[in-house]
């Protein structure tokens, strides 16, 4: 194994939003270095909550997260961790292009006032170029198709050349050839050592391209490796819904950030 | 023609009011940009009316306006992010609760407090009578706001567009969201004496939203919101001078008219322009 890459370590994490909705509870798993896991469970089910408490934007009621021993804070000051948002996320008619979201990922590595050097030109262009975005650079993010818009913010998190890649729901909306498309730009990058989650509720394509899977409904049911884990009784453990009168509650705030 | 650009000139006053109306314009029209695309109008709309008590307070005890109307506008923003940070209430609400709140405290205050604050040149503003200090004032408020969007606009951009991500580089988005908003209190402040409280947040909203009818980049957007401000604003003052009518109104007339003709006009969001793109499938 690379020593560059690195593991996602979830303690026990439970998270409640301020409407007192108990999103995640005692969540523990680990998302092991160089790999594709995939993050399965039923809508509502915490997907979005635990990449959120991940990448830092939802502070947890207890527990912690940590990038093989670094804080969440320490990984993303060293540009260690990118993050793709659920299409729904964005808003598309801002007036940036596909250029400008790109070059977004090298914000980290410029001075306070962001001017882009010959290595974050490189970097963009280069990026572009794989994923195939490179004639639609000047376009306004909005007037893509949905695959081209996967692969524009897929771009940036190239671009921000980030050791850890969470992408929340990236099959949503698209068609099967670009699925195939990003699947594939997914297994390269993993193959240079980047470690990579990816939340889906399309269960189908999970065992064509996920090393491993993580199956979450309020708490994670079981980790493994995909051709373990990924078994009928399973899924059927976790879209069948947990008795959640049982977990007892959380009560105080999670800090949420301003957006 | 000519002499109705030039006679308005052999006033003192005019020449400082044109001048302070067009520099209002520039700095109004940049923040304008960054209110419109992170949907904080209705924040901009709270700070203006929550700096009255400030500006009453600050005449009582000899201050400068801009500090104390600064230190309630922003002050009034904190309290929002705070009561939204501790209860279950939408934001909009929280914003009419608290603005409406400052807003008739000073009401009461400047009707209580013996000054020689006149409320209705807080309201409507009185850029025709704007005394020497003001104009230093609004100067350097100005400035700041100018100096500091400057200095930070690639990061305040993806503040607006993408405040998850600028975590995830591990930029301070608290730090920006407190810059933003002080940013805003800074050029409500220097909009004051122009605009009047009650109009500052058409200046903020205005030119910006019309710039985003009319093109798909943000450096055009920004040129854009400033042109037509800047014109909105020279050009009100004088038809306020020549009707004798309220200058910050018509400057505020002036920018509804040209943001209706771009909303109508704008070749790709305009009205008819997506009319006209609509129908060239039907036509082929």
């Amino acid at each position: 194994m690379r020593s560059d890459t690195f593991g996602i370590t979830v303690e026990n994490i439970s998270v409640t939003y301020s409407n007192a909705h108990l999103a995640l509870y005692n969540a523990s798993c680990y998302v092991q270095p160089g790999t594709i896991t995939g993050l399965v469970g039923p809508n509502g089910g915490g997907k979005s909550t635990l990449f959120k408490t991940i990448m830092g934007f939802v502070n947890p009621n207890q527990g912690r997260v940590h990038i093989d021993g670094l804080s969440v804070k320490m990984a993303q000051k060293r540009q260690l961790m990118s993050y793709v948002p659920q299409s729904d996320d964005v808003d598309w008619n801002f007036p940036v292009s596909v250029a400008d979201v790109v070059m977004m990922g090298r914000y980290g590595y410029m001075n306070m006032l962001r001017i882009p050097g010959r290595e974050d030109r490189r970097q963009v262009a280069e990026s572009l170029e794989r994923v195939g975005m490179a004639d639609f650079r000047q376009r306004q993010i909005g007037e893509l198709s949905g695959g081209q818009k996967k692969r524009a913010f897929l771009a940036r998190a190239m671009a921000q050349n980030s050791r850890v890649i969470l992408l929340d729901e990236p099959f949503t909306g698209v068609d099967v050839k670009t699925e195939k498309r990003i699947v594939n730009l997914l297994l390269q990058l993993r193959d240079e050592g980047h470690t990579i989650l990816v939340s889906t509720h399309d269960l189908a394509s999970i065992s064509t391209f996920c090393d491993r899977t993580i199956l979450l409904n309020r708490t994670v049911l079981a980790e493994g490796t995909t051709a373990d884990t990924f078994t009928e009784d399973n899924l059927s453990m976790t879209f069948g819904g947990l008795p959640l009168s049982s977990l007892p509650q959380v009560f105080s705030n999670p800090q949420r950030h301003y957006e | 023609m000519w002499q109705w650009l030039i006679e308005p000139l052999q006033a003192g006053f005019m020449v400082k009011a044109i001048w302070v109306s067009a520099f209002v314009g520039v700095v109004c029209a940049v923040l304008s940009c960054y209110i419109t695309l992170k949907g904080w109008s209705l924040m901009g709309d709270a700070v203006s009316h929550a700096v009255v008590p400030g500006v009453v307070v600050a005449y009582a005890l000899g201050l400068p306006f801009a500090l104390g109307a600064f230190v309630f506008g922003f002050g009034a923003t904190v309290i929002i992010g705070y009561v939204k940070s501790q209860t279950r209430l939408k934001e909009d609400a929280i914003i009419g609760v608290i603005f409406t709140g400052f807003f008739a405290f000073g009401l009461v205050l400047a009707t209580k407090i013996p000054s020689n604050v006149d409320l209705f040149h807080i309201l409507f503003g009185n850029v025709l009578g704007i005394s020497q200090s003001d104009i230093i004032q609004t100067l350097i408020a100005g400035s700041a706001t100018l100096a500091i969007i400057l200095f930070r606009r690639k990061d305040l951009l993806l503040f607006c567009f993408d405040p998850n991500h600028a975590k995830a580089i591990g930029l301070n988005t608290q730090l920006m969201y407190y810059t933003l908003l002080s940013v805003l209190a800074l050029t409500i402040v220097t909009a004051l004496q122009t605009a009047g409280i009650v109009l500052v947040v058409a200046m903020l909203v205005t030119p910006g939203s019309t710039a985003y009818l009319l093109t798909d980049r943000f450096d055009h957007m920004l040129m854009i919101s400033v042109a037509t401000s800047v014109i909105s604003c020279v050009l009100g003052t004088y038809f306020s001078y020549h009707l004798d009518v309220s200058t910050g109104g018509s400057i505020v007339v002036l920018m509804t008219i040209i943001f209706a003709l771009a909303m109508v006009f704008a070749p790709k969001y305009g009205i008819l322009g997506q009319k006209l793109t609509r129908q060239i499938p039907l036509e082929q």
